[in-house]
């Protein structure tokens, strides 16, 4: 599979996931910059972490307009995989490509530590490996990481099975623990923890590769 | 123009003799512009006037020191065509003017110097220093100078995209005016892509590049070489405001346009802005620079010479590039959405010259501006300390409370409030991160090798014996290395002291560099660059000396030996064994801080054969993979050491036995060092490398699940809950920070 990690020039996450898909499960990975108008011919595209434009404003709030967003949009709705880990969480939540929003921690700093996360489906691309109840230890670090949304759309993202990840204690106040969570079409996910940060066995758990193997064995969309 | 009179000299903080030494290398008396040129490369902050002398006593050669002192930062070859960047910079007056700006600029300075060498920073590691959080007068500031600092240093780290791993934060009421943040940075280059800060080539363009240039800053290095009064307050508009985000385009900018081939020379500016960029590089290059100033991107309008000059506006970088190449270098900073514009060009006449609305403002010769500045032998007499020789008498009611205690105290206690705040995991090489082993360790993806760092200081110990508390210091940043296995290959050091004019803190100056001199000749780990900051004195009031080691060495095997206990039934054994101590060598002891709350007598003994003896033992017994675990023992001695072996998530604790003559109280908690705490399943093994290397390795008791008990011959002394201490050593900070 041929991933595409799109780079903004405050992207600091970008090698990471490079690094992992590329040189932790062998599979293929390019670069692709913000002003780019198409993504070629990538199977998956990786938002990473970082601070796209420097997220001085809301996080993500400025990215939603870049040329690439609207090359990733198309992508999406055309059934594509788009992973979106940290900011790029933040970027798909502004895009609309997902619901609800991410605000600041409920403790109201940076928090950079490992967490444990529940793998609530496996009914999706990202998570087509795991099992049902399977936690997974996964680092997270942000300070805007507090996922919300009306009760309406929570609700509905409960009853539709689109809750990825909880988190077992809940770090930064997410409504109901979520962690990350899926696009209607299954085809999109935000989560807020680094999986690339779980995906070398020196870096002490290899629980991220989970998502990144899901993806490399989900089947190729027309 | 402003006429130069005695009283603009004195608020340039020049004495009547530098501005004599000024008209005689003029050969005229200086513009106003010229002036403020002098006095901030001439400030104590940039021209190290009363410390370079001594500081010529340090060893800078080494087999793998690649640049010594004088560049932007130290390099050192870490072998496969790599080498490692790194040098560790001061930012304490700002951050106590404002504590979240200061502490993110010394962030963004100490970063850029690391990439201005075409390095890109992997690692950064910070050493604080506040007054006790619940100080009964400075509590609640000190509380919010360490609250801004922490949030600075996370703001602009974590933006930047640069994992801090370690470093340590202490609290004593000498800091109460002063606080320290020393701020490290290391970063990877290819050996064959250094970049230095040398202008060459008569003709070729200066270009400038990055953020624009305002009227904050000015006079930053002069502020940060004097003492603070009443009104230092006012001086907040000094301190410059810092841009991450800026500073990560500028990172990812000035490494690309390097690949162009068309970078000749490169420098940042931090301190004294554009003026120190521009009259180093020409020094270092023997020639000169004619730039003008109308052509400087500026984000205020009006700004004189004077000011554009001594901007400290942040996220600059100046750079000399081959004539004709220009565009070259212009296109890549256009895709990053920076500003870069040619302000002007080397020349041949090693001059400074500077042009503003078609008048020269300045023509300075470079070399003596940058490297004549004065030079002082201060004098130098005792060093200062008031505490007494003689020990008080002091009996323990209750050791588990005692150990207790210091477990809570500020010094020892978790600092996950802190590092938890700090990305230290971001671009994935972080092996061993903050609390994790006692050095933090690093992969190098690109060699496959890996590199173990780890800061030191202990300003009690230097505060009863400058040369002795130095040596403690420098032994323990090599022992922390030794303990994960590493080599030692190269430093940098962080001299904070106080007011060098008064004698008596010359002279910790001078004993305490000497025997910094001493320990890094004979642990062979040459200093490969810092940085000295003086004058730390409010109202008279100065800081303990606080000299500053940060130690990068060169590990094979990239995986990392922690400091946890990890499976009960191991054997537990105390490499170098129980340790000497008396009384007066129990003065300078986190015990007599945190438990009897004084300070007196002298810092503990050091064998430095020993020492040596004892490193080279532990580094072979990690380096074959006998040990589970290692801990150095360091602040709070065994006890300490002991319960935080056991703060892993298994919480596996120990039991333990030691026979010895010491009184409970020292047999506990002295800290006597050459001695580290290991687990292990081979004890034999152990026992025959440390008995090669003549170090004694007493097999001291055996891991067990959930209790640390301890006894001596004359019966037990500790029996307590892991849990139990976990949660004093863990809510410490937090409740003092809410106090």
């Amino acid at each position: 599979m041929k991933f595409g990690v799109i780079v903004f020039p405050g992207s600091n996450c970008d090698h990471d996931a490079w690094y992992a898909v590329r040189e932790n499960l062998g599979q293929e990975a390019e670069f692709i910059w913000h002003d780019a108008d198409t993504l070629g011919d990538v199977d998956a595209v990786i938002l990473p972490g970082g601070f796209a434009y420097g997220d001085y404003l809301r996080c993500g709030a400025i990215a939603k307009f870049s040329p690439v967003m609207q090359a990733v949009k198309r992508f999406a709705s055309d059934g594509g995989l788009v992973l979106g880990i940290c900011n790029g969480f933040q970027i798909l939540v502004e895009a609309g490509l997902l619901p609800g929003a991410l605000v600041r921690n409920a403790g109201l700093k940076f928090v950079c530590r490992e967490v444990r996360l529940r793998t609530e489906t496996t009914d999706s691309p990202f998570t087509a490996a795991a099992t049902v109840g399977q936690v997974l230890r996964v680092p997270i670090a942000h300070g805007e990481g507090c996922y919300v949304a009306d009760e309406r759309t929570l609700d509905e993202l409960e009853a539709q099975g689109r809750v990825v990840f909880r988190y077992v204690d809940n770090p930064n106040g997410s409504a109901r623990d979520i962690a990350g969570v899926l696009s209607r079409e299954r085809n999109v996910m935000g989560m807020m923890p680094h999986p690339e940060r779980a995906s070398d066995p020196l870096m002490g758990s290899t629980d991220g590769l989970l998502v990144f193997r899901s993806m490399v064995s989900a089947p190729a969309h027309a | 123009m402003t006429a130069v009179s005695p009283e603009l000299i004195a608020t340039h903080q020049l004495t009547e003799a530098e501005y004599g030494k000024i008209v005689r290398i003029l050969g005229r008396e200086p513009s106003y512009t010229e002036l403020g040129i002098f006095s901030v490369m001439w400030s104590e902050h940039c021209s190290y006037k009363s410390s370079r002398l001594h500081l010529k006593k340090l060893p800078t050669r080494g087999r793998f020191v690649v640049q010594g002192p004088g560049e932007n930062a130290g390099i050192v070859d870490i072998g496969a065509g790599y080498v490692a960047a790194f040098k560790i910079e001061s930012h304490n007056h700002p951050s106590f003017i404002e504590p979240f700006q200061g502490a993110a600029t010394g962030v963004g300075g100490i970063l850029r110097d690391i990439f201005t060498m075409g390095a890109r920073p992997i690692a950064v590691m910070d050493a604080l220093r506040f007054g006790p959080l619940d100080d009964p007068v400075n509590g609640a500031r000190n509380r919010r100078i360490l609250g801004g600092v922490v949030s600075g240093i996370a703001h602009y780290g974590n933006c930047f995209g640069v994992p801090t791993v370690g470093g340590e934060c202490v609290f004593e009421a000498c800091y109460n005016g002063n606080p320290l943040v020393n701020v490290f940075a290391l970063g990877v280059a290819r050996k064959d892509e250094i970049f230095y800060a040398k202008a060459s080539g008569i003709g070729n363009p200066v270009i400038y590049v990055g953020a624009k240039t305002g009227r904050d800053g000015i006079h930053g290095a002069s502020m940060a070489s004097a003492e603070f009064t009443e009104e230092s307050k006012q001086k907040r508009p000094n301190v410059q405001v810092g841009d991450p985000f800026l500073e990560k385009l500028l990172l990812e900018a000035c490494l690309e346009a390097m690949q162009t081939g068309a970078i000749v020379g490169i420098q940042d500016m931090g301190a004294a802005g554009l003026t120190c960029s521009t009259c180093e590089m020409g020094s270092r290059g023997g020639t000169g620079i004619d730039i003008e100033l109308d052509r400087v991107p500026k984000r205020e309008s009006g700004m004189t010479a004077y000011e554009i000059m001594l901007s400290e506006s942040q996220e600059r970088m100046l750079l000399v590039a081959e004539k004709g190449r220009e565009e070259e270098v212009f296109r890549v900073f256009r895709k990053w959405g920076l500003d870069a514009v040619s302000v002007g060009q080397v020349t041949g006449d090693g001059l400074l010259r500077v042009r503003h609305h078609g008048e020269i403002v300045a023509e300075i010769p470079n070399q003596p501006l940058a490297d004549s500045a004065p030079l002082y032998d201060r004098p130098h007499t005792q060093p200062l300390r008031t505490a007494p020789m003689q020990a008080p008498a002091f009996a323990s009611q209750n050791l588990t409370r005692d150990l207790e205690m210091l477990l809570a105290s500020g010094d020892i206690c978790s600092k996950r409030w802190i590092w938890e705040q700090y990305d230290h995991q971001v671009r994935t090489n972080t092996l061993a991160g903050p609390a994790a082993a006692d050095a933090a360790i690093l992969r190098i993806k690109e060699s496959g090798a890996a590199l173990a760092m780890a800061l030191d200081g202990n300003a009690r110990y230097c505060y009863l014996s400058p040369r002795e508390g130095t040596k403690l210091m420098v032994a323990e940043c090599c022992r922390n290395l030794a303990v994960v296995g590493a080599e030692p290959v190269g430093a940098t050091n962080n001299l904070n002291f106080g007011n060098p004019e008064r004698p008596e803190i010359m002279a910790q100056l001078v004993e305490s560099v000497e025997g910094m001199a001493d320990a890094c000749r004979f642990f062979d780990v040459p200093i490969t660059g810092g940085n000295v900051s003086l004058y730390n004195e409010t109202l008279g009031e100065g800081i303990w000396p606080t000299p500053v080691v940060g130690v990068v060495g060169l590990l094979k095997n990239g995986a990392p030996v922690g400091l946890h206990f990890r499976n009960t039934g191991r054997s537990v054994v105390l490499l170098g064994g129980a340790g000497v101590c008396d009384a007066v060598r129990f003065g300078g002891t986190q015990y007599a801080k945190a438990v009897l709350h004084q300070l007196w007598g002298l810092p503990p003994a050091l064998d430095l054969e020993f020492e040596k003896r004892l490193q080279a033992a532990v580094r072979e017994i990690v380096g074959a993979r006998l040990a589970e675990s290692a801990h150095d023992l360091s602040d709070g001695g065994l006890a300490v050491a002991l319960a935080e072996s056991s703060f892993g998530p298994e919480s596996v604790g120990a039991e333990i036995d030691i026979a010895s003559d010491l009184p409970a109280e020292l047999l506990l908690f002295h800290e006597g060092p050459s001695r580290v705490l290991i687990s292990t399943a081979e004890p034999e093994r152990v026992a025959a490398i440390a008995a090669r290397h003549g170090v004694e390795a007493p097999r001291v008791g055996v891991t067990t699940e959930g209790e640390i008990v301890i006894r001596n011959s004359s019966g037990e002394l500790i029996r307590t809950q892991v849990e139990e201490l976990r949660r004093i050593f863990e809510e410490a900070l937090e409740n003092k920070l809410r106090a």
